[in-house]
């Protein structure tokens, strides 16, 4: 059996108990033959102390849920291998968002952004009998976008996010823009090009590129914000 | 007034275009006069002179500082609405930029055309 010690800095904030965040040093027996990932870890810091407050839900890339700063670095526990860690492992909740205990954070900000883009397909269109269709060429365009678990990792790594969470609709809320100005079935093109046309909304992208660096799913959300812009710069001239 | 979150101004793709295309123009300028500078040799302030004595040279410099100081205009716009949450402060700050850069255009135009 595989067995040792693995040192851990973690971010602890109980808004009921304590005055102000502290890090705690912890340390606990991980078993590498079963013991895989950050999130497994997790598991086992929390039997230890259940007062370890982190969200997770599907344990494999799929909700979104266990997304925080892990060395610096924002990315989702449950994806992250133990193995390639530094030690101490500093883990802290993700930035720019309030805390509501330890690794928790309030998400209200980012599905704010996420839902002023109308994620949600718009076609007045008459109803077809069964699905609406698209060419196989036009459904391509989709991949890469349509993956996105909205787990705000790349939003809350964005500077300019940061400085204004409430008017920069951030690099997952344009992702998904993207994905339905890119939707042939969509008739609101016009309309969401309008929308996103703002110096706050879509322009404080300055393409730092954080958001690419970190997404667990290997999705490019600078890559869409420059296809937004390029389409509204080929419907201007 | 209420706290409102207020955005949808709808304007920004102007500058963002102006913005790469001075930066272009600026880059284009720079390989020009380094260039002109390569071949005149200048090693003394006669032969600056005759540099910028030439008509081409001039409207090239013009041009450079137009789209330096409008460049410039966009960037610290940036950086005054990243940073100063005050929107009161923000106008100040813009319009001390604008004058700013505006004195400066006219101020270098005028050394341009004395040269
Ligand atoms: S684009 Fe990637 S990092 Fe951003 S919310 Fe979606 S999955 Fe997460
Ligand atoms: S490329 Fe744009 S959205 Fe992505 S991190 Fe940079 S500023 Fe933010
Ligand atoms: S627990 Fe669902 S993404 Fe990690």
């Amino acid at each position: 059996m595989a067995t040792s010690t693995m040192q851990f800095k973690i971010y602890r904030y109980d808004p009921d108990k304590d005055n102000a965040p502290y890090m705690q040093d912890i340390s606990v027996e991980v078993n590498f033959d079963v013991d895989r990932k950050l999130l497994d870890i997790l598991t086992r810091l929390k039997a230890k102390d259940d007062s370890l407050s982190y969200r997770r839900s599907c344990r494999e890339g799929i909700c979104g849920s266990d997304a925080m700063n892990i060395n610096g670095k924002n990315g989702l526990a449950c994806l992250t291998e133990i193995k390639d860690l530094k030690q101490p492992v500093v883990l802290r909740p993700l930035p720019g968002l309030p805390v509501i205990r330890d690794l928790i954070v309030d998400m209200t900000q980012f599905f704010k952004q996420y839902h002023s883009i109308k994620p949600y397909l718009i076609n007045d269109g008459p109803r077809p009998d069964r699905e609406r269709l698209q060419s196989p060429e036009d459904r391509e365009e989709l991949n890469g976008l349509y993956e996105c678990i909205l787990c705000a990792c790349c939003s809350t790594s964005c500077p300019s996010f940061w400085w204004n969470p409430d008017k920069f609709v951030g690099p997952a809320g344009l992702l998904n823009a993207y994905r339905f100005i890119a939707d042939t079935r969509d008739q609101a093109t016009n309309e969401r090009l309008d929308d996103l046309e703002d110096p706050y909304r879509l322009f404080r992208c300055h393409t730092i590129m954080n958001c690419v660096d970190v997404c667990p799913k290997g999705l490019n959300p600078t890559r869409a914000i420059g296809k937004i812009k390029e389409m509204m710069v080929r419907r201007a001239i | 007034m209420v706290n409102r979150i207020l955005v949808g101004a709808h304007y920004g793709l102007k500058d963002w275009i102006i913005q790469r295309a001075t930066a272009v123009l600026m880059a284009v300028y720079t390989v020009l006069f380094l260039v002109v500078l390569a071949i005149v040799r200048p090693d003394s302030f006669e032969a600056w002179r005759s540099i910028f004595a030439h008509g081409f040279m001039k409207f090239a410099t013009f041009l450079f500082l137009l789209s330096l100081f409008y460049h410039a205009w966009i960037g610290v716009r940036d950086i005054w609405m990243d940073y100063i949450k005050s929107g009161g402060l923000r106008l100040l700050l813009m319009i001390a930029t604008v004058a700013v850069l505006v004195g400066y255009a006219g101020w270098a135009t005028q050394i341009l055309w004395r040269m």
